[in-house]
């Protein structure tokens, strides 16, 4: 997997819930294109048809409470998204987006420090986020060794194919 | 240690557990309901067969019971499929209910196991002493080829609920507390036990409502530590022997926070944040807060006796013109036992709206859907924005009281002046 990530970003608040980043009125849908051209649509119904395409979405506090739904990540990784960075994540959807190999990294008060567009370099080996707009450095949290597993895999999928020989 | 490293640690089969250890622990019942067609995607994208275990896991259809359009109706199709093909043992179709109550009522749910849905409020099950969390349909779908998952140990945070619950203060109202005062992520990765004389006393629906709202906070799980009430219920039910597990005295928990259960008031959690917990008092001495539609129902605030303190706030009354109150059981059991009872008769009396036990409305999917710029008073769990249809319209969470009580006069009123 790719250890330094570039990409142009969004900024979005604390408490961004799943209702927001994938509403329940679309949860019957399946098609993973589909999903995630609804993302995000409970924060502003026009961000996922601008999204840049390996772009990175910056929130504040415990990003993804709320429902266990697995919409989230898969709309976000549909939309383009690589990488979301925030000052927490609620832990299901830490989770489902490690096994989906979408990065969730806690940079903590990044939300306030950067700017919609602004274009960020995330290095995964140095816990660092860098503005390439301003040359700012921000420190981030490193994944831990579990995480990283399956992130270098290439999400849970891979892994429990190699693993069932499959 | 703690009764959920006991439970950890037994189901990982190992002799002794750290916190923060990472282990991998046996799933005694996994659920998968309606929203999770990817679970099955994802079991047979990672080579899944067959299910591991088929009296170990099941589906329950409560998002969308019964379908509300085409695309739902498929995914249940798929299921049942699923179901069919890996001949499981036990099937909750869309004239069962809300996940977490169906599997209680089934004997599913016991001290001592872990159990994994597909749910963020799974937390609901620690009301048995049970190990319960949520996952998503890729999770989900590993424990259905393995039986297993991985689990980091979490660190345990006391809330001790202390003292008898005034009148017009229900477990919704304590948790509400609870919640203003942990906030929304003040338990993210850790567990909640909750203990103290007001959770030894408490009935089985009470702690159901308390335990599923642990995730509003951010908890992985919850915990109470099984009482008589608990043990009556579970004993006519489990359909597997079980243990109950125990908290080692001198426990070391990694916070605590104690509260005065008899010093509280009824409480609002106010649009559009689960934290944002105000006492109702002092919501309504800012003027009146008018509302267009009531709703009780839910894996929080939709069992018999919510619907009851409902039925007996509502009998001989009516909810006033232009307003609406949708009452939906939790499950058929619920509905059978509130029929009986006459609860259902009093309540579409005073012009309630009933619909099939299920999830209905909570999440925006069918049944109660709210317009841009309506507001809501709900005995439900979430008021994120655009949580109960349009992102314009406003959540208002309240015990079932409170709900009822507000639709009375179709303002938000203190449930005290009726009882």
């Amino acid at each position: 997997m790719q250890k330094v990530l570039t990409g142009k970003c969004i900024v979005v608040g604390d408490n961004i819930d799943t209702d927001q980043i994938y509403p329940g009125r679309f949860l019957a849908i399946t098609d993973p294109k589909e999903i995630g051209s609804h993302c995000l649509c409970g924060v502003s119904e026009d961000i996922a048809a601008n999204f840049p395409e390996g772009g990175i979405v910056v929130a504040g506090r415990n990003f993804g409470c709320g429902s266990s739904r697995e919409h989230a990540p898969i709309a976000l990784l549909n939309m383009g998204a690589v990488a979301v960075l925030a000052d927490s994540f609620a832990r299901i959807f830490f989770r489902n987006a490690v096994n989906l190999g979408l990065l969730p990294v806690v940079c903590k008060d990044i939300s306030r420090n950067v700017k919609a567009g602004d274009t960020l370099t995330l290095d995964l080996e140095a816990g660092t986020v860098k503005n390439d707009e301003t040359g700012e450095v921000f420190p981030c949290e490193k994944l831990g060794e579990q995480a990283m597993n399956i992130l270098e895999a290439g999400g849970i999928k891979p892994l429990m194919r190699a693993k069932f020989g499959k | 240690m703690h009764a959920i490293e006991k439970i950890l640690m037994k189901n990982s089969g190992k002799s002794s557990i750290q916190t923060g250890e990472i282990v991998s622990a046996k799933i005694d019942f996994a659920e998968i309901n309606d929203l999770y067609l990817q679970t099955v995607y994802s079991f047979y994208e990672m080579g899944g067969v067959k299910v591991w275990d088929n009296t170990r896991c099941a589906f329950v259809f409560d998002h969308y019971a019964p379908c509300p359009d085409i695309k739902s109706a498929e995914n249940h199709k798929a299921m049942r499929e699923f179901a069919v093909k890996n001949n499981l043992k036990y099937h909750f179709d869309t004239n069962t209910g809300v996940c977490h109550q169906v599997l209680a009522e089934a004997g599913l749910i016991y001290p001592g196991m872990i159990v994994v849905e597909t749910d963020s409020h799974t937390t609901t099950q620690g009301a048995f002493g049970a190990m319960g969390t949520g996952c998503g349909a890729t999770d989900m779908a590993t424990i259905l080829m393995t039986g297993e998952l991985w689990f980091r140990v979490p660190e345990v945070i006391e809330v001790r609920l202390e003292g008898e619950a005034p009148k017009g203060v229900y477990p919704k109202d304590v948790v509400l507390a609870v919640l203003g005062r942990i906030r929304a992520d003040g338990a993210v990765y850790k567990a909640i036990d909750f203990t103290g004389s007001y959770v030894e006393g408490l009935n089985v629906a009470g702690r159901m409502t308390i335990c599923n709202m642990a995730v509003e906070m951010g908890a992985k799980t919850a915990y109470m530590q099984p009482n008589q009430n608990v043990l009556d219920y579970v004993s006519k039910r489990a359909v597997r022997p079980y243990e109950v597990q125990f908290t080692d005295k001198g426990y070391h928990y990694a916070e605590s926070y104690v509260f005065d259960v008899s010093a509280l008031e009824p409480e609002l959690a106010c649009p559009s944040s689960v934290e944002n917990v105000h006492t109702l008092r002092r919501v309504i001495s800012n003027g009146d807060v008018k509302l267009n539609q009531g709703y009780i129902g839910s894996c929080t605030g939709g069992r018999v006796e919510d619907i009851e303190i409902a039925a007996k706030i509502l009998k001989g009354k009516h909810i006033p013109e232009y307003t609406r109150l949708v009452v939906i059981p939790a499950s058929r059991e619920v509905m059978l036992e509130c029929i009986a009872k006459g609860y259902i008769t009093d309540l579409m009396n005073a012009g309630a709206t009933i619909s099939t036990p299920g999830c209905g409305a909570c999440l925006g999917a069918h049944e109660g859907i709210l317009a841009p710029g309506e507001v809501c008073i709900t005995s439900t769990n979430r008021n994120f924005p655009g949580r109960m249809g349009s992102t314009e319209a406003s959540m208002y969470l309240a015990s079932p009281a409170t709900v009822a009580a507000s639709m009375v006069y179709g303002k938000i009123t203190d449930p005290r002046e009726f009882l």
